[in-house]
């Protein structure tokens, strides 16, 4: 059997680790990928779908009306609503719970609600300690909506195009 | 009494010292093995705590010291908590002979690299015991397997030194880097024992279990090896033993082959010197860490049994054989180690030994 010299020869003067380090070095000095996390962040699509918000009209009013479409379409069961008319004789809900340790984030909800009160926000970064900080009411919900509301109309402003 | 317990205090007073810079700069080490990690694999490493993330490797210290100590029930405590000692102990006297520069060394013993040699050999008992103590099947596979891979490589380790050792002619950490005086970076081992450097830097790699050799703590297959039952300050002190280790490795390099504390341009040798190409070396072993892929232990020990050991062996004959037949005398029974005062075994020389220069007092 004819001894391959050529590529004993590459074997011994180890040629392979020595274009692994070129490579290495040329890589070394490259721009990095990732980016400085928690003080700069990545760009995020108008559809980005995170934490969840429940909409008011522009008075004031809360938009949902409790038709529970989001209840029905949730495929996690994570919604969980109860509804009485007000006195004012508008129908209402009186308890919206999102066990966000439920929700897998698919955004049905949202397509399901007809009046846009049920919303998935921007913010993604809503790590909690504790499970039980994770079962938002409809307080917690109302609230995100007034701290969202600004990205929120811009972003289905930008999507309303596509939809 | 007082001369003693003088010369007591100055010996405690250089090793706290040299243990003081040595960790200090290990911290820095650490954080410089992921930072060159990271900018391969086009991340950007630690970089929050302090400046470009400087201060990391204090604050893993903090988190590791603050951490509770688990010893698993079936555990031999004694054994257990004795093998990451044992590591950090043996890793850290080793330091002693190293010289950091002319004359800056704790003992310069005649026998240095015998000492070096057998401190090694022993770091093996801190990686079985650690293996064995648990009392669980991953440290104690991953043990065996360390054991093993560090016996291999020192045997081939051991004859790449002995080739150094054929052409310095003494054991003295100092006289192998004095014997690479001379015509600057030429006169290095490295440009006269080529293949023997690349063999020793290898076998280093494969001693420390350094990727790709990192067998013992193969994530995928072993988890963390023999450290896998070992957590906060235990774990510490075998991790820090075998970065030291490393470091010691690196030194080691640059003492055998990169001509120690000299200059490359023959002038203005120092410690700088010593301390650039220590890190230098361990730039190598962080880039080798990141671009080559880990060996399967079989293809390891035909590394180590069949390519290098012959290897080495063969140039213990070449380097002996050439020695002889060109008539080259050792760096120490020449006339310039005995002006520097250095290899002074000459008077005892055998007669047979050609000596070619005759001195007064020879």
């Amino acid at each position: 059997m004819a001894t391959d010299w050529a590529r004993a020869g590459w074997y011994f003067a180890m040629m392979d680790f020595v274009g692994g380090f070129k490579v290495g070095m040329k890589y070394f000095f490259k721009p990095k990928a990732t980016i400085n996390y928690p003080y700069e962040k990545g760009p995020q699509s108008p559809r980005f779908r995170g934490e969840h918000a429940l909409r008011r009209y522009p008075n004031g009013e809360e938009r949902c009306i409790a038709c529970k479409l989001c209840e029905a379409i949730c495929p996690a069961q994570a919604i969980h609503i109860d509804a009485e008319p007000r006195e004012d004789g508008s129908r209402r809900t009186t308890r919206y719970d999102i066990d966000m340790t439920k929700c897998i984030y698919c955004g049905f909800c949202q397509e399901a609600c007809p009046v846009d009160a049920i919303v998935e926000g921007p913010n993604f970064e809503f790590a909690t300690e504790t499970r039980e900080e994770l079962f938002y009411n409809k307080e917690k919900l109302l609230d995100n909506g007034d701290r969202w509301e600004g990205v929120i109309a811009r972003n289905l402003e930008l999507d309303a195009a596509y939809r | 009494m007082n001369d003693g317990l003088w010369t007591f205090l100055i010996i405690l007073g250089q090793c706290f010292a040299v243990m003081f810079a040595v960790l200090i700069s290990l911290a820095f080490l650490l954080l410089m093995d992921r930072k060159v990690w990271a900018a391969v694999q086009l991340r950007r490493g630690p970089n929050v705590v302090g400046p470009f993330g400087l201060l990391q490797s204090f604050a893993d210290f903090l988190k590791f010291v603050m951490k509770e100590i688990v010893i698993p029930a079936g555990a031999d405590r004694a054994v257990f908590l004795i093998a990451p000692m044992l590591t950090f102990v043996l890793a850290s006297i080793a330091w002693v002979v190293i010289p950091f520069a002319e004359g800056w060394v704790i003992s310069d013993m005649n026998v240095g690299i015998l000492y070096l040699f057998a401190i090694s050999s022993l770091g093996v008992y801190g990686v079985i015991m650690g293996g064995w103590a648990g009392n669980s099947k991953y440290p104690f596979l991953g043990g065996l397997r360390s054991a093993a891979q560090m016996v291999s490589y020192e045997v081939s380790i051991g004859f790449v030194i002995v080739c150094v050792l054929l052409m310095v002619g003494s054991l003295n950490l100092s006289d192998i880097v004095l014997a690479q005086d001379g015509a600057g970076i030429f006169s290095w081992f490295f440009i006269k024992q080529p293949v023997m450097f690349i063999v020793f830097f290898i076998s280093a790699l494969a001693e420390t279990n350094r990727p790709p050799f990192d067998l013992p703590e193969a994530e995928s297959e072993l988890v963390a090896g023999y450290q896998v039952e070992y957590s906060s300050t235990p774990y510490l002190l075998f991790m820090i033993g075998e970065y030291m280790n490393i470091v010691m490795m690196c030194a080691l390099t640059t003492i055998l082959f990169l001509g120690g504390w000299l200059s490359p341009i023959g002038v203005g040798h120092g410690v700088f010197w010593f301390v650039l190409k220590v890190v230098f070396c361990f730039f190598m072993f962080a880039m080798v860490k990141a671009i080559v892929p880990r060996y399967r232990y079989d293809q390891l020990m035909r590394l180590g049994w069949k390519v290098f050991l012959p290897l080495s062996l063969a140039f213990v004959v070449l380097t002996a054989g050439w020695m002889k037949i060109f008539d080259v005398q050792p760096w120490a029974y020449t006339q310039e180690a005995r002006d520097l005062g250095r290899g002074a075994m000459v008077i005892d020389a055998p007669e047979a030994t050609p000596t070619p220069v005759k001195t007064e007092d020879s």
